[in-house]
């Protein structure tokens, strides 16, 4: 469970101060499928940075599963980002020559994992991100802009984090495929039960989700369930 | 992070870029080839330099006229430049200085010396009998000058194996044939074992003769050009050394000591001088390595950070999956010490390798030391981890959000 109370983020370079975020209030309970929406700028990825736990907030707190991540050293939101979050980008999501397993592994590597564990794991995740089996060892750049988001997906899935993260994962994408990206998100919630918090600037994509936040030059102006959700068959 | 998985990222970006990696990598190459080709030469040099001192004698010290003694020691085997010592001098030191062991007068220059139309320049030393016991030459065939023959101004001589072999053809029968030395001849009536060494000194390429026909018949006068006194032991050595001192000072009648007409020399001063003489060259020549070396390990802090700064998304990426500070320091880390550590790997056979041709050319005899390859590895693994510290530090410190965002 999510839970964030009068989040503010303001960046400093210098003399230059900019608040990119201020007083975002909101809780995603396990399970939700939530969709955050708002124009380019508007600090949805600032926002998904600290609920990532890949920065600390400079105003309010976040809980993760009652734990507050406000105020964790580098090593310990590591630690978080490694057991409690999956991430899926928008690009360069997965390292360059390296094949699918090993990448759907790399959490795993640095949890430490055992050897023939990792393997099995990264298999069945790969499964439920919907990947055939016969790309499994190909190299990442022998891959399409779809089977890249979904190998993206089976990593943020390897760890069974309680939250997964995607920022605009269908941005490089053409509708088709974006599609099928957002109907695997779809079935992970759906099926397994994952809680997702989608992140668009497209009113389209963000009809996929159960709830969406609107966000608008760094503040949250709505948040409201989705009367009329897109499912994708 | 398990360790293989550490050194399985490490091959896995080590590859990636083969040329890059190994460009880099060749100039620790160099730098441990050329630090373990260099220090063999140089030990290899100064064992060849100490060995040929050594075959002049043992426990030696030399008596030579001349010139006055400056500060320092001056090493000069050539013949002396004065008339000031006599065989009455080399007569008193056997009498007055009770830890001498033996002493041998000689008298000693460059002749062209002929036998059956054969002819070659080389040293001849007029000496008496002690000459063999005093300078460590031992007898191959035949005998060594006798006292009889001293007394008796015999034309006999003694050839070394290279004056035998430039005479008589290699390994040729010389003993018994004649040779002719400034028209007169000689009989040949021993041969002296090689004893190896070249370069100054070489006892190999010699005739001796009896002192006295010497002095008639060469030199024209009963002056000495050396004498070699053997101490008993190594510790009596500059206690002989200065007891000779006085001694002639006494008998040539000056008091000041910086006045003296004569030099004395101890073979262990010139054993000490002319290993510091190489020890410095070694020295030298592993500076000249060691800073190609340092050369190399800039090379490895250059590929590093551009390394570092070209996958400045890939490590926010792996930052977001669960990476901690210490995962992303040792993965440059091991990066930068693999790269060194093969390349001095490489170069200590490459070392090595030369070392032994120039040993197999019989230049010198060299040979590589286990503990100037530990001190290789040593220094090529240190070199990795200075030269690799400050980049991966780099690259742990950048921040992921920084990282992620970089274009
Ligand atoms: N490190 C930073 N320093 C200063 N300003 C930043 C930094 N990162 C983002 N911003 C600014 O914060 C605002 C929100 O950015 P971002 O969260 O990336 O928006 P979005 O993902 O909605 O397009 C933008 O105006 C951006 O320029
Ligand atoms: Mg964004």
């Amino acid at each position: 469970m999510i839970e964030v109370k009068n989040l503010g983020k303001t960046y400093q370079s210098g003399e230059i101060k900019f608040t990119a975020l201020r007083n975002a209030s909101f809780k995603i309970e396990d399970g939700e499928f939530v969709a955050i929406m708002g124009p380019s700028g508007s600090g949805k990825s600032t926002l998904m940075y600290l609920l990532g736990a890949l920065d600390t907030p400079t105003d309010g707190s976040y809980f993760l599963n009652g734990k507050n991540v406000a105020d964790l050293s580098d090593d310990e939101l590591a630690d978080i980002r490694k057991n409690k979050i999956g991430f899926v980008f928008q690009s360069f999501n997965l390292l360059p020559r390296t094949t699918v397993l090993r990448n759907v592994m790399l959490p795993l590597i640095y949890a430490g994992e055992e050897e023939n564990e990792r393997e099995e794991k990264a298999k069945i995740a790969l499964h439920s991100a919907g990947l055939d089996e016969e790309n499994f060892n190909r190299k990442s750049n022998q891959l399409s802009g779809g089977q890249i988001q979904r190998v993206a997906i089976a990593r943020a899935l390897v760890n069974n984090p309680s939250l997964i993260l995607a920022d605009e994962p269908t941005g490089n994408l053409d509708t088709k495929t974006g599609e099928i990206v957002l109907q695997t998100f779809q079935k992970l919630n759906k099926k397994l039960g994952r809680t997702i918090v989608l992140i668009t600037h497209e009113h389209d994509i963000a009809q996929h989700a159960d709830r969406i936040i609107h966000i608008k030059d760094g503040e949250i102006i709505s948040d409201s369930k989705n009367h009329n959700r897109k499912i994708i068959q | 992070m398990r360790t293989k998985d550490i050194l399985d990222e490490t091959r896995t970006s080590l590859s990636a870029n083969k040329v890059r990696s190994g460009l880099t990598m060749l100039g620790i190459i160099i730098g441990i080839s050329s630090v373990i080709a260099l220090t063999s030469i140089g030990q290899g040099a100064q064992s060849a330099i100490t060995a040929n001192i050594q075959s002049l004698g043992s426990n030696l010290v030399l008596v030579m006229p001349g010139a006055q003694r400056g500060p320092g020691i001056q090493i000069s085997l050539g013949r002396g430049t004065g008339r000031s010592l006599t065989q009455e001098d080399a007569d008193a030191i056997k009498q007055d200085v009770k830890e001498v062991q033996a002493v041998a007068p000689e008298i000693s220059g460059r002749y062209q010396v002929t036998a059956k139309g054969t002819n070659t320049n080389t040293s001849v030393v007029g000496t008496v009998s002690s000459y063999p016991e005093v300078r460590n030459v031992e007898i191959d065939e035949g005998s060594f000058i006798t006292d009889l023959n001293v007394r008796s101004l015999s034309k006999v001589a003694v050839l070394g194996p290279t004056a035998r072999d430039d005479l008589f053809g290699e390994g040729a029968e010389a003993l018994g044939q004649y040779i002719r030395i400034r028209n007169e001849q000689f009989q040949v009536v021993g041969i002296t074992k090689t004893k190896g060494g070249n370069g100054f000194g070489s006892q190999d390429d010699m005739i001796f003769i009896p002192i006295s026909t010497a002095q008639r018949f060469l030199a024209g006068g009963d002056y000495l050009t050396t004498i070699s006194v053997k101490a008993q032991d190594a510790d009596s050595m500059s206690l002989v050394q200065s007891e000779v001192t006085n001694v002639l000072l006494d008998r040539h009648h000056i008091s000041d000591p910086a006045q003296a007409d004569f030099n004395t020399l101890n073979q262990a001063d010139i054993v000490a001088t002319a290993s510091s003489v190489t020890g410095t060259f070694t020295t030298l020549l592993s500076a000249v390595a060691g800073i190609s070396l340092l050369v190399g390990g800039i090379g490895i802090m250059n590929m590093m950070l551009t390394t570092v700064t070209e996958r400045t998304k890939e490590i926010g990426l792996r930052k977001a999956i669960g990476a901690k500070k210490k995962d992303i320091s040792n993965q440059f880390l091991i990066e930068a010490i693999a790269l060194t550590f093969i390349g001095g790997l490489i170069g200590v056979l490459l070392g090595s390798a030369f070392s032994l041709g120039i040993n197999a050319l019989g230049v010198l005899k060299t040979t590589v030391s286990i503990s100037s390859i530990v001190l290789a590895f040593g220094v090529s693994a240190v070199i990795g981890i200075i030269f690799g510290y400050y980049p991966a530090r780099r690259a742990s410190n950048l921040n992921p959000i920084d990282a992620l965002r970089y274009e």
